[in-house]
């Protein structure tokens, strides 16, 4: 398979799961500021930190209100991480590769793209936000379910599997980091919300009621970021995303470095103590851990894809 | 509607398949017969459910526009095909291999000894302002001698009913992958027809594709790795680059997934790591093919594939400068090309052609610019194109200040009258004016298309056959000696009578 095809299908992959997850961020986003009271609530800024694009962010928007966040993260095409932008790159991704996607997935991913920039303005408003996300996170869904039930199980799809595995585990990383060391201060007034913070972790990764079957004790900090970092069984949670990209590339040929950085990452994650981690050993951690997640795909790329150009187009 | 064919109007034109006016040439007079037997709903019935399947199937051809960018459009096809008798087809496919052939010989030439030109026979200021010649080629032996493997030569057919090659294109000639999809559109809409009549088949190109490459290369006792190299997604032909290299079990890639490493190999990214390619189709201009060789500023290429190349690691079809004879001033010379590379006469005559650099020519072309056809040298697709007949005082005026200046450049031909094909507008037939692109592979041995792609000026009294330019295509029948010639309606009504008669034996 021809190393180009390869990274396609890789970003294809990658860019449709950013999408799915920047909708759940927003959504239960939007979900929590309703419960928690105006003084302590933190706004929009944190979803902003979450992708990493405060500067992008400030160039273009005075301030962190909601319609300018919904706006650079839902539709601003300036900005790269916007659902709009993951998209419409998903899109030109399969455009070259589609005798690799079954039909239907190609018109399905066609179809998101255009869901996501037509309902866009609907999108935007309060009362048409809920239905356009969940859509959006649906519709992701769907292609997922695709391209797992039709497409040949070949080497391509385990490029696309590992494209949608570690931008997971990136976003999950992401998600977890943001809600526990930022969206609530320390603060003892923040106390009696701590739970609905936590529940709001768990919902963003549609995580609680898998949380509430495989662990009966309530929800808190310390079970909860267990579940979603180390959770064998959950499929969003980072070990998950770990062991099935390191199946993927058990497949693959060459795949001696990236095995290595995998198995880094894995070891890394089971050595920590989470529980008794404090707000800021917990967001180093994170911040480790991310490292991890970058060089896993550094390797990735250094394995198998075909060198960066820089040459400009005939 | 009922279609008639005394209401036919093709005079003064020659129809591919009526004589004139209500009547069908003999050949063909069973077909036209059944033709007419459909009549103009079931016609336009057909016709959709053509349109129909060319969405389904995806056949597309990219347009770009400034807002859009690149388009898909749906191929334009008509249903009618366009027939050729097999004798007549069996003359022209020698005339294409013999042209070919002379063609090879003089490339092959022009990049060596120039014995062409020692001998007085082709000028000297042709080859030094042709565009094409291409000095980074010279000294090269590609495989077999062979340049232009792949050629697609432009046929039209006067009024008197001669075909004449119009133009060679021995660069990267495209719509054989469309010759391909209209036969199996024609099978699907008219699969009665086309049994009875059995026309030849062609979908044995795309092996014989893979043949011709595969015997160019350099590692001949293993399975070699042949590639389409494709200039991407936004080419106006990317259908056909990804459709070939499908048919053909080949990958297709792009510049950037091949290099060329310092043993003077090419190879391409795998995931496997790097694979050795032997053959490559292609389908990127000679001046983007290699940075290093032609322009740096070549994202489309592979830096260093001139390089693998001369020294006979891969092989290239069409070799890199194999352009140098299809310039329309080297066209004028094809004849006494063929003469003197194979000491025969031409079996397919070139369109007459004055060649504006000869002063008599010149003074011709001068005196009677407004009924014939001025060409520049060295552009395609009309660009840059005088037709007298529709010019006005004025354009001929800057054509002949142009010709002037640079003789050299310019040839003119006669405006000549292309034939027509029935081709179904609404629920009728109306006479359009087509050409027709039959493809010659060379390598080892010669191959002609079983016909090839027929092209048609879907806008009434138009000549223009481009896609891009509102032209469509039809299916390209070449019908063998023993096909039928009694018409499908008969056959059926005769076996439909044994059918009763022994219905009622039994019963």
């Amino acid at each position: 398979m021809l190393s180009r095809v390869a990274e396609n299908l890789y970003w294809l992959a990658r860019y449709v799961e950013r999408a799915e997850n920047t909708a759940r961020i927003v959504n239960v986003n939007a979900n929590l500021l309703l419960d928690l009271p105006k003084g302590i609530a933190p706004g929009w800024k944190p979803l902003v930190d979450i992708t990493g694009a405060n500067e992008l962010f400030e160039e273009h928007y005075k301030d962190y209100g909601e319609r300018q966040v919904m706006r650079f993260l839902l539709g601003d095409e300036r900005h790269p991480g916007s659902i709009r932008s993951a998209l419409e790159a998903a899109r030109e991704n399969c455009r070259t590769i589609r005798d690799f996607v079954p039909r239907e997935a190609w018109e399905q991913i066609n179809g998101l793209t255009l869901y996501a920039r037509d309902g866009l303005q609907k999108g935007l408003t309060k009362n048409g936000r809920h239905s356009y996300l969940r859509g959006l996170i649906t519709h992701s869904q769907l292609i997922n379910g695709l391209l797992d039930g039709t497409m040949l199980h070949d080497q391509g799809f385990e490029f696309l599997s590992l494209g949608r595995y570690i931008e997971r585990a990136d976003m999950t990383t992401r998600i977890a980091d943001v809600h526990s060391a930022s969206l609530l201060p320390d603060a003892d007034e923040a106390r009696p919300y701590d739970n609905i913070q936590w529940v709001s972790v768990l919902k963003s990764l549609t995580a609680y009621q898998m949380y509430r079957r495989s662990t009966q004790i309530r929800v808190q900090r310390g079970p909860v970021l267990g579940f979603i970092f180390k959770s064998p069984r959950f499929p969003r949670s980072l070990r998950w995303c770990i062991d099935h990209s390191r199946i993927c590339l058990e497949r693959l040929p060459r795949n001696e470095g990236c095995l290595r950085v995998n198995g880094r990452l894995a070891r890394a994650l089971d050595s920590a103590e989470l529980e008794g981690f404090s707000q800021k050993a917990l967001h180093d951690f994170i911040d480790e851990l991310q490292l991890g997640i970058a060089d896993l795909h550094e390797e990735i790329a250094q394995t198998w894809f075909p060198p960066r150009v820089t040459a400009v187009a005939a | 509607m009922e279609i008639n064919w005394s209401d036919y109007d093709c005079d003064g034109f020659y129809d591919e398949l009526l004589a004139a006016r209500g009547e069908p040439r003999p050949e063909v007079d069973a077909l036209a017969a059944d033709i007419q037997a459909l009549g103009g709903d079931e016609l336009m019935t057909r016709q959709l459910a053509a349109e129909v399947s060319i969405k389904e199937m995806g056949i597309t051809f990219t347009v770009y526009s400034e807002e859009g960018g690149a388009i898909d459009r749906a191929w334009p096809f008509d249903v009618i095909p366009r027939v050729i008798p097999e004798r007549e087809w069996r003359q022209v496919e020698l005339g294409l291999k013999q042209r070919v052939q002379a063609l090879n010989l003089f490339i092959d030439d022009i990049y060596h000894e120039q014995r062409i030109v020692q001998d007085g026979v082709f000028p000297r200021e042709v080859l030094e302002k042709s565009v094409n010649f291409r000095p980074q080629c010279v000294g090269i032996d590609p495989p077999l001698g062979i340049w232009a493997h792949i050629c697609g030569s432009d046929l039209v057919r006067d009024a008197d009913g001669t075909l004449y090659v119009l133009e060679d294109n021995l660069r990267v000639p495209s719509g054989v992958s469309y010759m391909l999809e209209n036969r199996l559109v024609t099978k699907r809409v008219f699969p009665e027809l086309f049994e009875h009549y059995a026309p030849l088949p062609v979908d044995d190109y795309p092996s014989q594709l893979f043949d011709t490459l595969a015997s160019l290369s350099p590692r001949p006792a293993e399975y070699p790795e042949v590639v389409v190299l494709t200039p991407g997604i936004y080419n106006s032909a990317y259908f056909e680059h990804a459709y070939l290299a499908q048919q053909m079990g080949a990958e297709l890639v792009e510049g950037r997934d091949l290099f060329v490493d310092e043993d003077d190999c090419c190879y391409m990214r795998t995931v496997d790591g790097p694979a050795r390619v032997d053959v490559i189709y292609r389908r990127v201009d000679d001046l983007f093919l290699d940075p290093e060789a032609f322009r740096e500023d070549s994202a489309l290429g592979v830096a260093g594939l001139m390089r693998a190349w001369k020294a006979g690691n891969v092989a290239l079809a069409n070799a890199p400068g194999a352009g140098v004879a299809d310039d329309k001033v080297v066209y004028a010379f094809v004849p006494e090309i063929i003469k003197y590379y194979l000491d025969q006469e031409p079996i397919v005559p070139n369109v007459p052609t004055y060649r504006c650099m000869e002063p008599d020519a010149l003074q011709y072309v001068l005196e009677h610019m407004a009924e014939l056809v001025v060409k520049p040298a060295n552009e395609s697709g009309g660009y840059g194109m005088l037709v007298g007949p529709a010019s006005t005082q004025a354009e001929r005026d800057r054509m002949a200040a142009a010709i002037k200046k640079d003789p050299r450049n310019y040839i003119a031909q006669p405006t000549l009258k292309l034939s027509t094909v029935p081709t179904v507008i609404k629920d009728r037939l109306e006479p359009r004016h087509v050409d027709l692109r039959p493809f010659i592979l060379s390598a080892d041995r010669q191959q002609v298309t079983m016909g090839g792609l027929t092209r048609v000026a879907l806008r009434k009294g138009s000549l223009v056959v481009n896609s891009s330019q509102g032209g469509g295509s039809k299916d390209t029948w070449i019908l063998p000696q023993d096909s039928a010639t009694e018409t499908y309606e008969q056959v059926q009504g005769e076996t439909g009578q044994r059918q009763s008669q022994s219905s009622s034996a039994t019963g």
